[in-house]
């Protein structure tokens, strides 16, 4: 790969003006060191000091070696090559951490009695691994992609973007690390201790910066809707985090805090953020990507524009008040309940506006279903988006609710929506963005990419079938009461019931793992610019030769 | 100011506001004038050749 450099003074100014910065974080690491009794803290602080001199020192070569402040031309694709690389590893850590977990459920014997690897300490590194480690790099890459692309400009700043990189994948490695060795919050999603959450506040306000200073200076009059989406979701999740995560140490230099809020107006701040991370995070950001990637692949423009403008602002609106339905029949007020609930159904129309949207989009070029697996998968993700924001409106309503919840008819309907929809549309648009990014004129081989979709998608219909079945039969088993009015089984029956499927989930499991794996040996082969020979996949290839061979007219 | 008379106040303005916003949208959307930007930005994505540079 040959791709031109450049160097502007600017960017050597913001290489020079970054050494303080490092500097300072080295300090404060170093200070953490010195006055922490924490084992812990002592680990993360010294994490923090190896990253900021890593950092420091390739500062310190560029500049010696006469480099600083060369970057490539034009579009700046090199963050966002990063970032597909970041996504295809976290991925596939993620989906194996889940896979240990679903086997773990079915055999506790492989909680192996040690603290770091039970089930309680690998369920949020499973979570925070697949949404935040896979979730987040897919979206703060392909974020990054279509802002210049669609704005027509190279992306804002010039060590800005690679801070955003490198510093979400040091807390990506806090985190997990912290939920190995026994630090988190216990929040779910928002399990990463206060200077974690610090550190990723800094983060997260860069990410939001380089975004706008992208969009102020874009070359196109109207801002194209993926942006609004991917917009949304860094704002949103900027709030949500800081007003969730509002704790307060115990000291500077331990690892341990304790939330501001207590009692119901905690859990209803927590589920306001729990839901809204999938309302944000799992669902407006994938947005962003079905609307720029799924125009792209398929060559036609969106369905209809101006459905696309109604469904953001319906979905941005109506989504932040549906967090109640995670704490139907607590000791949150009734009005509370009901307006969850009411705002849950009314979320099914701009869902499945969007849905359909997307689908339409392919009107007039279905055959491309048949013959793009890239396409088939963009294409059953948004079904699964579909599936699933049906499922969660249904889930809303209370009498549903009194059976679903609890039980593991909730982790279908999550992994229908992570897998399904989250799962694919990522997949789909790492697919598009290797050759386009390491520029090669096609994948290395889409016979690959139909293994890949045919196992995944046999692995969710295993995994999301097996948790429904399960799922109400638990919530049916909790509920049965013999003639005297006693419970007709105990727990340990239910459990014992569910047995099978938890085993049927987990094959289900291995084969999406299988499937991801395949990914990653097509994308590593196409960013060595290798092709696979199969012309047979490729009929545009194959028509066009043969068209060639025809006498002219 | 009793607890009743503010979630009574909050539902009853809650509703209307949404209307409104709702209506605003709708309107912006669907707004003649609007047409042409939007024809346009739809194509915005399909404009750039991403392969030639
Ligand atoms: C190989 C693929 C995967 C497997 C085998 C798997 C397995 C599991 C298991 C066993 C649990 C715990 C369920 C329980 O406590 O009963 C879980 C929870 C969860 N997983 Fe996955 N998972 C996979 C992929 C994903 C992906 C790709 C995402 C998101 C993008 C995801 C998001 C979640 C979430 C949010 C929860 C927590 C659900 C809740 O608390 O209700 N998973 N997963
Ligand atoms: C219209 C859209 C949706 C609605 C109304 C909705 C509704 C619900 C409901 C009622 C629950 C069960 C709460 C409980 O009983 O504890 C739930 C759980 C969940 N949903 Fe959805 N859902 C929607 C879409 C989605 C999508 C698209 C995803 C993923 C991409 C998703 C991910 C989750 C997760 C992760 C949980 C588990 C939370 C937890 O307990 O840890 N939802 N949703």
């Amino acid at each position: 790969m040959n791709i031109e450099q450049v160097r502007t003074d600017r960017a050597a100014l913001g290489e020079l003006f970054a050494l303080p910065a490092v500097a300072l974080v080295i300090a404060i690491g170093v200070a953490e060191i010195v006055a922490t009794r924490d084992a812990v803290m002592t680990f993360h602080a010294g994490l923090l000091v190896l990253a900021a001199g890593a950092a420091g020192l390739w500062l310190l070569l560029r500049r010696m070696g006469g480099r600083a402040g060369e970057h490539e031309a034009g579009y700046n694709h090199a963050v966002v090559r990063a970032g597909v690389i970041a996504s295809m590893f976290w991925g596939v850590a993620g989906f194996l951490v889940g896979d240990v977990i679903a086997w773990q459920l079915a055999y506790p014997v492989l909680n192996f009695d040690l603290p770091w690897t039970n089930f309680g300490r690998m369920r949020p590194l499973h979570t925070s691994a697949v949404i935040f480690a896979f979730g987040g790099n897919v979206l703060i890459a392909t974020s990054f992609f279509a802002v210049q692309r669609t704005c027509r400009t190279r992306l804002a700043g010039h060590m800005a973007p690679w801070f955003v990189f490198w510093g979400y994948q040091l807390f990506i490695v806090l985190a997990a690390t912290g939920y190995l060795l026994g630090v988190t919050q216990s929040k779910e999603y928002a399990e990463p201790e206060w200077y974690i959450d610090l550190w990723l506040t800094v983060v997260w306000v860069v990410y939001l910066l380089v975004f706008l200073g992208t969009l102020f200076k874009r070359k196109e009059p109207h801002i194209y809707v993926a942006n609004w989406f991917f917009l949304a979701f860094i704002v949103t999740v900027a709030m949500l985090h800081i007003i969730n995560n509002a704790a307060i140490p115990v000291s500077w230099t331990g690892t341990k805090s304790y939330i501001l809020w207590s009692g119901v107006q905690d859990a209803m701040t927590q589920w306001w953020y729990g839901h809204n991370a999938v309302g944000f995070f799992l669902t407006a950001g994938f947005l962003g990507i079905m609307y720029y990637f799924v125009p792209k692949r398929v060559e036609r423009p969106v369905y209809s524009y101006r459905l696309s403008i109604v469904h953001f602002w319906a979905l941005i609106f109506t989504y932040i008040w549906a967090g109640p339905h995670h704490l139907f029949y607590t000791a949150l007020p009734d009005w509370a309940q009901t307006l969850g609930m009411t705002f849950s159904i009314i979320l099914w129309m701009p869902s499945w506006g969007g849905m359909i949207n997307g689908l339409m989009t392919l009107s007039g070029a279905w055959d491309k279903l048949r013959t793009d697996p890239v396409i088939r998968m963009l294409v059953v993700s948004v079904a699964f988006y579909g599936m699933s924001t049906f499922e969660g409106p249904l889930m809303s309503i209370k009498a549903v609710n009194s059976l679903s919840h609890y039980t593991d008819w909730t982790i279908g309907h999550v992994h229908s929506g992570a897998l399904g929809w989250v799962g694919f549309v990522s997949f789909g648009a790492l697919y598009c963005l290797t050759p386009w990014l390491w520029q090669r004129k096609r994948l290395y081989s889409l016979r690959l990419v139909e293994w890949h979709f045919w196992i995944s998608t046999l692995g969710i219909l295993l995994y999301i079938t097996a948790m429904w079945v399960s799922g109400i039969l638990q919530g049916l088993m909790w509920r049965a009461y013999n003639s005297l009015g006693f419970l007709e089984y105990s727990f340990i029956e239910t459990v014992e019931a569910m047995h099978p499927f938890y085993i049927i989930r987990a094959l289900g499991g291995t084969l999406f793992v299988f499937g991801s794996l395949i990914m990653a040996y097509n994308l590593w082969r196409t960013t060595r610019g290798d092709e696979a020979d199969e012309t047979i996949m490729h009929p545009e290839v194959a028509s066009a030769s043969a068209l060639a061979k025809l006498p002219a007219e | 100011m009793t607890y009743e008379s503010v979630t009574s106040f909050a539902q009853i303005w809650g509703m209307f506001f949404f209307i409104i916003v709702f209506g605003a949208v709708l309107a912006y959307a669907l707004w003649p004038s609007n047409r042409d930007k939007f024809d346009r930005a739809a194509r915005s994505p399909l404009n750039d050749d991403i392969i030639e540079d």
